[in-house]
């Protein structure tokens, strides 16, 4: 059966070969992850589909999922990122103190090594949402470990001997490392956390063999430090013209003006293009720095090799919400515009689905969905329309579709109907038609801005969400989460929260739930199906060829969920909130599908205490029961797999 | 005292003050523009408003402590539920541990917040809060508030 994974892994591949220049790195991590026994990089593979052609384990017998070997991290804090598989080795890693253990698949999660860092404590508070980590990345036989204190260490993948280290930013004026890296041809990427600290964050690429820094390319600053060519680096199509990196600030407040790097990377292969997002700026506070705070809040697209940007597009100018732009950026090739529904059979249906965006509108209902999912797909010829396209859920509550060559903007949609702070998002210039009773800076400081949706966490956060080709859609964990926000005057002292509001947060309104995990069509710009969760799903998705859909619950529940009805298949409760992201592989042949569990990060904040309705009286317990009834912390890992049969 | 939800050691306070300062109808008739904080009283509080210092305590507490410390003092999954902390600290041991920092189980850090110019002048705010919270007086949501109080307007009360 043709695995559309492995269209674009061939496309990318081919693309690779023909240039002579590509090193090995490069076509080591494109053949592997090609292969769906292996998960080599946190979010699957570079395009971060999180897709794998695995298919043992299908919509018709997830049911029989079981539980087949657990690991303890020893670690109480929130436990993002997700496991990497390379051959018979598990490598997973642990919030502070950023502990990496590489487990023997041959010997039920036997550690082979174990590689802990000594890091001074006063990072911790530092950190502004838990010590959480994303994960680790692989390349040219080494273990990339990203620690808080924003050392970066190669450790021999074989051995987790320590190789080499560098010092990426500095915790003592709020810099941090919470990020996963991505290795790519001969480099490793890394960001910077500490947005609410003043940070001006960056994007540094270092050498994988001597860890030498080779470019670093700022969100903010002149042209020399953000690595934008005035006359070729576009905007929405248009020259960003000389030094738009402080055009846009007043004085030197670009100097702290935020814009962290600290969410996910992906590359395209074809184009030699590293895309990302950058943070708030700094302060929380809009009316401490007028103008459009380039380029935070920006999905950026640069040169791999030298950090040269190609395009930027700015999602929230001036920034009154803490709506973060770094949310991934996910990859696809696909038909835009999505052509009309054909009226054909169940074959045709799978046939349009191999290349996206179609499969919905013929699948209405669970009965349907299961009749349709019986053929095996044929090959397809190429629609005329397929476009390089670039996915991104964004915290604003807007899910971007746009052409990943071009950087043109193709559709901004709602991906959550209670988003209120902007009617839409105007074409021609890219900009949000914010809405004057939810804009903080309109309404001013010292002044309460109420019921503005999404909350400061956004309708969707760091959680990544998976693409199927099969479905052509993207399935995203999501916030339900509205808030007040009050802003007010700070000063900026080094090292010291810079944050300059004040947040209440609460369920949307008139809902009993604070999160949902929905299947989005971004051909169209539609929600498929939505399934409500009691507590917003803050674990990423994983998606498979046997169709079924996997995420993870901040009661600790692992769900498995028809892709295409949205319908439940299984459940399991872990023994803690899981924030961390789903992936699969096989051993030995088998498939198995693995978790971190482990309470904490963003969600460990306000979820932990139990949200209430902000119109309560005094001492009301709110219609939200805490979190805590739930769950408690500890990280653990569970692989779960199909019994024998 | 015509405020039905002072606590009895917010009304001990009161009273106190009263006397300290012999100005007991101003302060029964205009109970906010005559209040000032003392560690004994730190907030005031009437039919649900609070002063200005206490509100002016739960903005500084959720821009600078609210990220660890969770919303309204009730704790996250790595630090504590200052509102029951503040059950057992006094404005002393408090002003000590924001000044210093601590260091507890499970690998948590307190900062120090000596150097940070939001969070110093706005200690005996943000201590009142913390306490109208732990003293069940001010509930999670944001609490109603009083103007504030100017120096000339509290002098004419006075």
């Amino acid at each position: 059966m043709p695995q559309p994974k492995h269209q674009l892994i061939a496309l990318c591949a081919s693309a690779a070969l023909a240039a002579s220049t590509t090193g090995f790195a490069n076509s080591e991590l494109i053949e592997m992850q090609g292969d769906p026994s292996s998960w080599v990089m946190p979010n699957g593979d570079y395009a971060s589909t999180r897709f794998s052609a695995l298919d043992q384990i299908d919509t018709s017998n997830v049911k029989d999922l079981q539980v087949a070997w657990t690991f303890s991290t020893g670690v109480l804090r929130g436990h993002e990122g997700g496991p990497l598989v390379i051959g018979d080795v598990m490598y997973i890693h642990t919030p502070f103190p950023n502990k990496v253990f590489a487990l023997d698949l041959n010997n039920d999660g036997k550690i082979l090594w174990k590689y802990e860092p000594r890091q001074d404590t006063s990072v911790i508070p530092v950190m502004c949402c838990d010590t959480v980590n994303r994960g680790v990345a692989y390349g040219n036989g080494k273990i990339f470990l990203y620690q808080a204190d924003t050392t970066l260490v190669a450790l021999d993948a074989k051995t987790g001997e320590k190789l080499w280290s560098a010092v990426n930013g500095d915790p003592s004026k709020g810099g941090t490392g919470t990020s996963a890296p991505m290795v790519v041809k001969d480099k490793v990427y890394v960001g910077i956390s500490g947005g609410e600290f003043g940070v001006r964050g960056y994007l540094t690429a270092y050498d994988t063999d001597s860890g030498k820094q080779v470019w670093r390319a700022y969100s903010m600053g002149p042209d020399a430090d953000t690595l934008l060519d005035p006359e070729n680096t576009t905007h929405l199509g248009k020259p960003v013209g000389k030094d738009s990196g402080t055009a846009t600030w007043e004085g030197d407040q670009w100097k702290i003006g935020g814009g962290t790097t600290w969410g996910w990377y992906s590359y395209d292969p074809d184009l030699n293009l590293v895309y990302y997002g950058s943070g708030n700026p700094s302060t929380w506070n809009p009316a401490q720095r007028p103008g459009d705070n380039r380029w935070s809040m920006t999905i950026f697209a640069r040169d791999a090799d030298t950090g040269v940007a190609k395009w930027i597009y700015q999602m929230t100018p001036h920034d009154e919400w803490d709506y973060d732009g770094v949310n991934e950026m996910i990859l696809v090739d696909a038909p835009f515009p999505p052509k009309d529904e054909p009226e054909a059979s169940s074959v045709a249906a799978v046939t349009t689905a191999e290349t996206g965006f179609k499969m919905r509108s013929l699948l209405p209902g669970r009965k349907d969905a299961e009749e349709a999912a019986a053929p095996e797909p044929a090959p397809a010829a190429e629609p005329a329309n397929v476009r390089k396209l670039l996915v991104h859920m964004d915290r604003n509550g807007f899910a971007y579709t746009l052409d990943r060559v071009t950087g043109e903007l193709l559709l901004a949609e709602k991906y959550d109907p209670a988003v209120n702070w902007a009617t839409h998002v105007d074409m021609e210039t890219g900009r949000p038609q914010v809405v004057s009773e939810y804009s903080t800076d309109q309404n001013g400081e010292d002044v309460n801005t109420t019921g503005v949706c999404p909350a400061a966490l956004g309708t969707k956060d760091q959680q990544p969400a998976a693409y199927s080709p099969r479905t052509g859609l993207f399935y995203v964990p999501t916030n339900h989460v509205c808030m007040d926000y009050e802003p007010f005057q700070v000063s900026y002292t080094a090292g010291q929260p810079y944050v300059g509001a004040t947040l209440t947060m609460y369920p949307a309104p008139g809902g009993d739930h604070l999160g949902n995990f929905i299947a989005w069509d971004a051909g169209k710009g539609e929600i498929v199906w939505s399934n409500p969760e009691p507590f917003s799903v803050w674990s990423g998705a994983l998606a498979t060829a046997g169709d079924v859909v996997f995420y993870g619950t901040l009661e600790g529940y692992l769900k498995a969920v028809d892709a295409k009805s949205g319908e439940e298949l299984y459940r399991f409760k872990t023994p803690s909130g899981i924030i961390g992201n789903v992936n699969t592989y096989t051993h030995k042949g088998k498939q198995y599908v693995a978790v971190l569990s482990g309470l904490g990060g963003w969600a460990g904040i306000g979820m932990a205490a139990g949200l209430t309705d902000p119109t309560a009286g005094l001492g009301a317990v709110g219609a939200y029961s805490s979190l805590s009834d739930y769950t408690q912390l500890g990280g653990q890992l569970t692989v779960f797999t199909l019994p024998e049969s | 005292m015509r405020s039905a939800r002072l606590s009895p050691l917010k009304a001990a306070g009161l009273v106190a003050l009263a006397s300290l300062t012999g100005a007991v109808s101003a302060t029964e008739s205009k109970g906010y523009l005559s209040f000032q904080f003392s560690p004994e009283t730190p907030y005031y509080v009437e039919d649900g408003k609070v002063d200005f210092g206490t509100y002016n305590g739960f903005r500084r507490y959720h821009s600078e402590c609210h990220v660890c410390h969770g919303p309204a003092g009730m704790g996250s999954s790595y630090a504590p539920a200052l509102m029951k902390s503040m059950q057992v600290l006094d404005f002393d041991q408090f002003v000590e541990v924001v000044v210093r920092g601590r260091k507890g189980l499970n690998q948590q850090v307190m900062p120090s917040f000596a150097s940070n110019m939001n969070v110093l002048p706005h200690m005996n705010d943000i201590y009142a809060y913390l306490k109208a919270r732990s003293d069940g007086v001010v509930g999670v949501a944001r609490p109603d508030k009083f103007p504030k109080v100017r120096k000339d307007a509290q002098a004419s009360a006075n």
